[in-house]
């Protein structure tokens, strides 16, 4: 029956995510009374592949093939599809990443199966099978039935524990039979970012707005993030003005994040803004106005001159680390 | 080619969201009711395309599933510059018995490239491209931040975690457009306004298919405690309740 978990395989290697995503899954388990398998695709080193088992997987398969080389969203679904009718699992967790929503609607065709889709908590009822999930971009949120006899979850980031929950795991080595003509997927050409931290990925976050004044105002900030190793990011009339990368934007036309921590220096908090960082667990405002709306989202704040407070923040924090 | 732009039709994203119906349904009082903000960056970019002839690039039709009531922002999308439109004729249900009719529509009228956006704002599912993709069993590129034509083939940036790739596929494929396919949204003229009148919204009654999902009820996400304020002076006790308060440093 098992519950089935997409491990995303990144350059041969998992990211914390894999592991949130496998700890839910065995929280689903438990629930269901079932176990855990995983899939990753592409090479995929044994002792990696074992590392699922402390959270709770008790098989982990790895397909691989010539024609998986790089993600083709058709080719990938099958793989997935297949190995859950293979294992008769009733529940299939992805991340809520890019990679996700390319493959959970494909694999909710091919199986006929309802996607829950951004939830960050465990189901609320079993039957009928009920998640929580995000709407009207964090405006609200609905408790969404899925009907079918299969379902999908994509998990939404940094939102479930790690939590470890050793098993004994299986590994099992599959070569995939998907021939090169179902892949349509030509890449000519691939860039990642090195060195700093990833958006989606950082559990600490420091964002600039307007109220940055202008791009030589933003080495505070940057050295901010650098002594708590965050990632910067900032809101989009900032990255509009070419102020910061594009990257950086977060907001609901942006990228949608949810850290532990996100610090907002000069960022008036906008509906759309805030859409992009409200699952945040924690937000610290700093904003020389004290009616900014920001405020009602935080949990701490500043009111004050942000080219006066970020130099003392960034001497607070190297006072802690002495 | 022929490109198909999906649209879906949402509240503007400044509304403040309330329900009714015993909270089964947003209460629609006072809405004003936009083109999906992806949705009107993806058309803005098909219209683009088209305007330069290099591209051969026929016309650029719009999609929407939804009820009568959503002629207006179907209109906008006319307005805005889209050639025609397709409406079919059902409340949107869920992401599946939508994708499951705009596929229908699709085999219908035969386009190249069908541009969706990754997410709705309203129901934020990032579902009903991919949906479209498998249905027609056509491949699909998602979180597109760049679409162009080189030699009559759709050539993309696609958004990887923590980086990008220029990817080509064979039309007809589904791009499942995010941040940087277009600049600003295009804005109708007088001009474009005047001739959206005439233009034709073709109406097609829904194929059966059975919703996959069902909203029981919707909440208010828990309102966050009051915020604390910290005197601009004395950072050092921020950065003392973040380590040992909060517990996030
Ligand atoms: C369809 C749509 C989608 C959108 N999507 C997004 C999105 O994804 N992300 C996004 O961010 N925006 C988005 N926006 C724009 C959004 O509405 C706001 O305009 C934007 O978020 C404002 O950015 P800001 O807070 O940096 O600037 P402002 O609103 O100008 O705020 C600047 C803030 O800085 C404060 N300030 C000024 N001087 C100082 C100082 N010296 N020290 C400290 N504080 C100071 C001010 O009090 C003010 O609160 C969208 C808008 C629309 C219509
Ligand atoms: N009712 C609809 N009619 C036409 N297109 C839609 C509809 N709902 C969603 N879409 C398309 O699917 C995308 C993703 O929506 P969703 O899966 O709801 O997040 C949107 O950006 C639209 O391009």
């Amino acid at each position: 029956m098992s519950v089935l978990v997409y491990t995303e395989n990144w350059d041969g290697k998992f990211k914390k995510l894999s592991y949130e995503l496998v700890s839910y899954a065995s929280a689903l388990a438990e629930m269901l009374g079932t176990t855990v398998t995983s899939v990753t695709i592409g090479e995929t080193d044994d002792n990696v592949l074992k590392e699922l088992g402390r959270y709770g997987a008790e098989k982990a398969i790895n397909v691989t093939g010539d024609s998986l080389k790089t993600l083709d969203n058709q080719a990938y679904a099958k793989v997935i599809s297949d190995i859950a009718l293979k294992e008769g699992s009733k529940v299939i967790i992805l991340a809520n990443n890019n990679s996700g929503k390319a493959l959970a609607p494909r694999i909710s065709v091919r199986l006929k199966a309802g996607i829950g889709s951004g939830v960050s908590k465990l189901p609320l009822n079993l039957d009928p099978f009920t998640v929580y999930k995000r709407t009207y971009s964090g405006n609200a949120f609905a408790h969404l039935v899925i009907k079918s006899e299969i379902r999908i979850l994509t998990l939404a980031q940094n939102s479930f524990e790690v939590a470890e929950k050793p098993e004994n795991i299986v590994l099992e080595k599959v070569q995939s039979g998907i021939d090169g003509s179902l892949v349509s997927t030509v890449v000519s050409e691939t860039q990642k970012q090195s060195g700093q931290v990833i958006l989606t990925d950082a559990e600490i976050v420091v964002s600039g707005g307007r109220g940055m004044k202008s791009p030589e105002n933003w080495p505070p900030l940057v050295e901010l993030a650098g002594l708590l190793g965050a990632a910067t990011a900032c809101s989009r009339p900032v990255s509009d003005e070419g102020w910061r990368p594009h990257e950086e934007h977060t907001g609901q036309t942006g990228k949608i994040i949810a850290p532990n921590l996100y610090i907002a220096v000069g960022i008036s908090g906008a509906t759309q803004h805030l859409a992009g960082v409200s699952s945040s667990k924690y937000i610290v405002a700093i904003n020389s106005d004290k009616d900014a709306p920001i405020f009602e989202a935080a949990q701490y704040g500043i009111v004050g001159d942000a080219m006066k407070v970020l130099p003392k923040l960034v001497e607070a924090v190297k006072n802690m680390k002495k | 080619m022929k490109i198909l732009v999906c649209i879906s039709n949402v509240p503007d994203t400044t509304t403040k969201i309330r329900f009714a119906e015993g909270n089964r349904a947003i209460d629609t009082t006072g809405i004003q009711w936009v083109i999906n903000p992806w949705d009107e960056l993806s058309l803005t970019r098909a219209l683009e395309l088209r305007d330069d002839p290099s591209n051969g690039i026929k016309s650029v039709t719009v999609a929407h599933v939804g009820n009568a009531d959503s002629e207006p922002t179907i209109r906008k999308a006319l307005a805005i510059g889209a050639d025609d439109a397709v409406r079919v004729n059902a409340g949107s249900s869920d992401a599946y018995f939508v994708a499951l009719q705009l596929a229908e529509v699709i085999r219908k009228e035969q386009f190249d490239i069908i541009m969706c956006g990754i997410e709705s704002s309203d129901f934020n599912g990032s579902a009903v491209g991919g949906m479209i993709a498998e249905s027609l069993g056509i491949g699909s590129v998602s979180a597109v931040s760049g679409l162009s034509i080189s030699n009559n083939q759709p050539v993309m940036t696609r958004e990887i975690d923590g980086g990008r790739e220029v990817v080509a596929m064979t039309a007809p494929m589904v791009a499942i457009v995010q941040k940087g396919i277009a600049k600003e949204p295009r804005i109708a003229a007088m001009r474009g306004i005047m001739m959206a009148r005439t233009k034709q919204i073709r109406v097609y009654e829904p194929v059966p298919a059975e919703p996959l999902t069902e909203v029981q009820v919707f909440e208010k996400p828990a309102p966050r405690a009051a915020c604390r304020f910290i005197e601009p002076d004395n950072p050092a006790q921020l950065i003392d309740l973040l380590q040992n308060e909060a517990k996030v440093i």
